[in-house]
C-alpha cells in the first residue's frame, strides 16, 4: 500500500473561480524522496497542503497510512505522520532557545517531557545541531534555523516530512547543509520525502519528478526521463539542470554522450 | 563619484563584540552594475542599508554624491530618493487598498502633481510588465507571490532612484520569474542608465549580469573586481562558503582532466562552444 494516495483529486480556494488542482492521481511509497516542481500558480504548494490536512479536497479523496484526510478523527494523527518545513525559516521558530523550540510540537502531542528531552537531543544530532540546544534560534544562520525547524519536525517522530522550498532563502553553504540533511533523513532513517523546489540541482537525485502545470499533474517519472524533455521543460517556463542542458546542446551539434545527469557524469562522457 | 565609504566600520549596539563591518573603503561609480555576495552575516545588508542612511556607521564616513550623508542635518529625504531600496520579500510591505495607491505612495511623498503621478505610475508598472489599466484598480494582495514582488519593486522605480539597490530579489520566484526580473535590471542598467547593486545567492546571476564583483566576508572586502577575476578564486570562495556558477564548475573540472578550455566562461551556449572547438581540436591531433 502506497503512503500517500490521492484520487481524483480536485481543489478550489474559498473566493476563486480558477480550479487550483484538477484531477490529481498520485501514489507516494514509503520511503520514496519524490520532488514536485512547476511554476508559480501551478498547484504545489496546494498539493502539499493536502498531504497534512491544512487543506481537505474539494473533491476526490486523500489518505496518509491509509487514514482518509477528511474524517476529523484523523488529523491529528495525520499531522503527526506528516511534518511540514516551509521556505522562510524566521516565520517557523517560535521559541528563545533552540531546544523549547524544537520540543514544541512534540509537546503539543501530549508526549511525556522525559521523552522529549531524548528526542530533542536525537533529533538536533540528526540535523547535524547538536550541542546547540541553549542558543537563540535568531543568532543562528539561515541554515542552521532552517535545520532546527527540520528538528522541531523530526521530534514528533513523523514518517514523512514535506519541504515547500526550504532552500529558497538560504545562501549556498545553508543550500547544502540543508540538502545533506534531507538526503541523509530520507536515506538513512528511510523518512519518506516530498519536495518542493525552484532549483533543478536539487533533485537530480530524486526517486521521481512530478511536474505540475496549472493545477494539474502533466508528467512523472525518474529524473533523467524528466529532464530528456528539455523543450517540453522549457515550454512550461520551467529549468532544466545546467548540466543536463549542455549534454543537449552539444548532442545537437553531433557529439555523443550518453544521458547524464551530473557535473562528474558530464566531465567523464566528455573526457 | 556616486557612493564612496572612507574606513567605514560598524558595530552593532546589542553585540558590542561583533563587527558587522569593518574597515570598508568602497567606491562606486555612475552606471555600475554590482554584485555583492558573501554568505548570511558576512555584512551585505548592513553595507546595502549604509549607502542610503538606513543605520550610520560606527565609525567612517559614507558619501553619496560627495555629500557626507553621516554628518549632521543631512537631508536624507533626498538621499533615498536617489537610491532606491527593495528589501528582501519586498511584497511583504505592501499596504494599500490598490496596486496603483501602493505604487503612488512615494511619489505623492515627493509633493508631485496629479498628472506627473499618474505618469510615474503608469511607466514603473510597465517596467514590471503589469498593465495599468488591469492592474491599478486591483487589490495587491489579489495577486500571485510574484505579481506581487512585482508592484513591490514597481513602488521602489516610481521614485525613479539614480542606483537602485535589491537584497535577494529572486528569492522564492520560480524560473520564469527569476529570468523577468533579470530582464529587467538588465534593461534598467542598459537603457535607463541606473546603478545596480545586487545581492544575490545565485551565482549565475551575478556572473551574468555585473561588471563588478564584491565579495564580503566578515565584514571585510576579500574579492573585488570584474567576474571573470572575482569566480577565477574557486579555493579562496569554497573558504568562504561560497560557490561558483555550475558551467565554470563543469569547464574547471574539463580543464583538469586535460581539455583545453577556458574556465572564464559563464554562459551555457559560449561553454558549449569552447567545449567543441576543444573536443575537435584534439580530435584533429588524432
Amino acid at each position: 500500500m502506497s503512503f500517500v494516495e490521492l484520487n481524483g483529486v480536485e481543489y478550489i480556494y474559498n473566493n476563486a473561480d480558477e480550479i487550483a488542482l484538477k484531477d490529481i492521481n498520485l501514489n507516494i511509497n514509503n520511503g520514496e524522496f519524490v520532488a514536485i516542481i512547476g511554476s508559480n500558480g501551478s498547484g504545489k504548494s496546494t498539493l502539499a497542503k493536502l498531504l497534512n490536512v491544512l487543506l481537505m479536497p474539494t473533491k476526490g479523496m486523500v489518505k496518509v497510512a491509509g487514514l482518509n484526510t477528511q474524517l476529523k478523527d484523523n488529523i491529528w494523527d495525520i499531522r503527526q505522520k506528516v511534518g511540514m518545513v516551509f521556505q522562510n525559516p524566521d516565520n517557523q521558530l517560535v521559541a528563545t532557545l533552540v531546544e523549547d523550540d524544537v520540543a514544541f510540537g512534540a509537546e503539543n502531542l501530549g508526549i511525556a517531557s522525559e521523552e522529549i528531552r531524548l528526542r530533542v537531543d536525537e533529533s538536533l544530532k540528526m540535523v547535524g545541531m547538536e550541542g546547540f540546544n541553549k542558543f537563540t534560534p535568531h543568532k543562528l544562520s539561515g541554515g542552521q534555523k532552517q535545520r532546527v525547524a527540520i528538528a522541531g519536525v523530526i521530534a514528533m517522530a513523523p514518517d514523512c516530512i514535506v519541504f515547500d522550498e526550504p532552500t529558497a532563502m538560504l545562501d549556498p553553504q545553508g543550500r547544502k547543509e540543508v540538502m545533506d540533511t534531507i538526503r541523509y533523513l530520507n536515506g538513512s532513517k528511510n523518512i519518506t520525502v516530498v519536495y518542493i523546489t525552484h532549483f533543478m540541482e536539487e533533485i537530480i537525485y530524486a526517486d521521481k519528478i512530478i511536474v505540475m502545470h496549472q493545477g494539474e499533474i502533466v508528467k512523472s517519472g525518474k529524473p533523467l526521463e524528466i529532464f530528456k524533455d528539455v523543450e517540453g521543460i522549457k515550454k512550461i517556463n520551467l529549468d532544466i539542470p545546467v548540466t543536463v542542458e549542455l549534454a543537449y546542446k552539444l548532442r545537437e551539434e553531433g557529439i555523443e554522450i550518453p544521458d547524464i545527469l551530473t557535473v562528474d557524469e558530464l566531465v567523464n562522457a566528455l573526457c | 563619484m556616486l557612493i564612496s565609504l572612507e574606513n567605514v566600520t560598524h558595530i552593532y549596539e546589542q553585540e558590542k563584540s561583533v563587527r558587522a563591518l569593518s574597515n570598508i573603503n568602497l567606491k562606486i561609480d555612475k552606471n555600475e552594475f554590482i554584485g555583492l555576495v558573501g554568505h548570511t552575516g558576512s555584512g551585505k545588508s548592513t553595507l546595502v542599508q549604509l549607502f542610503n542612511g538606513l543605520i550610520k556607521p560606527s565609525r567612517g564616513k559614507v558619501l553619496v554624491n560627495n555629500i557626507d550623508i553621516t554628518a549632521k542635518r543631512v537631508s536624507l529625504k533626498n538621499i533615498r530618493q536617489i537610491i532606491g531600496l527593495v528589501f528582501q520579500y519586498p511584497e511583504h510591505q505592501l499596504f494599500e487598498e490598490t496596486i496603483y495607491k501602493d505604487i503612488a505612495f512615494g511619489p505623492i511623498n515627493l509633493g508631485l502633481s496629479k498628472d506627473d503621478i499618474i505618469e510615474r505610475v503608469k511607466e514603473a508598472l510597465g517596467l514590471v510588465e503589469l498593465d495599468y489599466n488591469s492592474y491599478k484598480d486591483r487589490s495587491p494582495f489579489d495577486l500571485s507571490g510574484g505579481q506581487q514582488r512585482r508592484v513591490a519593486i514597481a513602488g521602489v522605480l516610481a521614485m525613479k532612484p539614480r542606483v537602485l539597490i535589491l537584497d535577494e530579489p529572486s528569492a522564492g520566484l520560480d524560473p520564469e520569474g527569476r529570468k523577468n526580473l533579470m530582464k529587467l535590471l538588465r534593461h534598467l542598467h542598459r537603457d535607463y542608465k541606473v546603478t545596480i547593486i545586487l545581492i544575490s545567492h545565485i551565482m549565475e546571476e551575478i556572473a551574468r549580469l555585473a561588471t563588478r564583483v564584491i565579495v564580503l566576508d566578515k565584514g571585510e572586502i576579500m574579492l573585488d573586481g570584474s567576474p571573470k577575476e572575482v569566480f577565477a578564486h574557486k579555493e579562496e570562495l569554497k573558504k568562504m562558503s561560497l560557490n561558483i556558477p555550475e558551467i565554470t564548475k563543469i569547464l574547471i573540472k574539463l580543464k583538469e582532466r586535460g581539455l583545453d578550455v577556458r574556465t572564464d566562461i559563464f554562459d551555457i551556449n559560449q561553454a558549449k562552444k569552447e567545449i567543441l572547438t576543444a573536443l575537435r581540436g584534439n580530435r584533429n591531433v588524432d
